[in-house]
């Protein structure tokens, strides 16, 4: 191989190389990622209803459902909790699974009666206006994990 | 020690209540976060249980240096078949019940994983009784 047909492989090589790296090295940021709820509400254009004084706390996991008893078959702490179920089992589901943030989609709204039993546990409650698929599509391409 | 708690049937605003104060029991009593967990979701499901099928029940909590033993008694309509009720996705809730986000076959099975114990006696038309064992190092 002549010497400059060698040198172009070998940039070449070193741009693959170095672009293979970048990429693992973003993904593996990805995988690491935690975000502040803050990042959140604001990603999410959504409103925090109780418990703004955690907005700095970090999650790395969220699981998406409807079905209470579907929450309570999770094992893993520090969760976010994404749901379409507004009402005082939400959150009384949410105590006995040790899961303290919780985002409301598809536009459903807290009552009194849920904010006052979630401030009673230290609970952050979100409002968002996007669906199920929106929300969790966002979270996730932001890194947040999913449980399984 | 000892506990009681009385449930109303069909009173969801209170369904949760009594696993609740057991969790704040479990808490000051430095139970380990994990059993607490298994506790309280166990006892959660069995009390939503009673409110969604029954008319009214006690649970009757008892709590030594080596386990929990919860007792549930209620009076209601009973399980024909407890095996069928067992099953996962085998559920009799009412559209009420699931708007509530139960009601889809599982309540039963969580029983069954969360608890080291677990003995269902039940007779149609007069209620059902429900005993789950936690032991606190398992």
């Amino acid at each position: 191989m002549p010497d400059q047909q060698l040198s172009e492989t070998l940039v070449s090589y070193e741009h693959c190389t170095d672009s293979v790296i970048k990429q693992l090295t973003r993904e593996s940021a990805l995988n690491n990622k935690r975000m502040k709820l803050r990042e959140v509400v604001e990603l999410l254009n959504a409103k925090v209803v109780s418990g703004e004084d955690q907005l700095d706390a970090e999650i790395e996991f969220a699981f998406a459902s409807d079905l209470m008893s579907d929450v309570l078959t999770l094992e893993t702490d520090n969760l976010l909790l994404l749901t379409g179920l507004a009402n005082l089992q939400t959150i009384r589901t949410a105590e006995m699974s040790d899961i303290n943030k919780i985002i409301f989609v598809r536009r459903k709204k807290a009552t009194d009666e849920m904010i006052k039993l979630a401030a009673d546990n230290d609970m952050i409650l979100i409002e968002c206006d996007y669906s199920m698929f929106k929300t969790s599509g966002m979270l996730f391409g932001s890194g947040l994990k999913p449980v399984y | 020690m000892h506990f009681e708690f009385q449930i109303e049937g069909g009173n969801f605003s209170k369904a949760g209540a009594a696993s609740s104060q057991l969790k704040k029991i479990l808490k000051q009593l430095n139970v380990d976060v994990r059993v607490i967990k298994r506790v309280v979701v166990a006892l959660y499901e069995a009390e939503v249980n009673i409110v969604a099928h029954a008319w009214e029940g006690i649970i009757y909590i008892d709590i030594d240096t080596e386990k929990i033993e919860m007792k549930l008694v209620d009076k209601g309509p009973g399980i024909a078949d407890i095996e069928l009720a067992m099953q996962q996705g085998y559920s009799t809730a009412s559209q009420e019940v699931r708007e509530m986000g139960f009601g889809a076959g599982m309540g039963l099975p969580n029983i069954k994983n969360n608890s080291d114990l677990l003995k269902i006696t039940s007779e149609v038309g007069t209620g059902t009784t429900v005993a789950m064992t936690v032991y606190l190092n398992s």
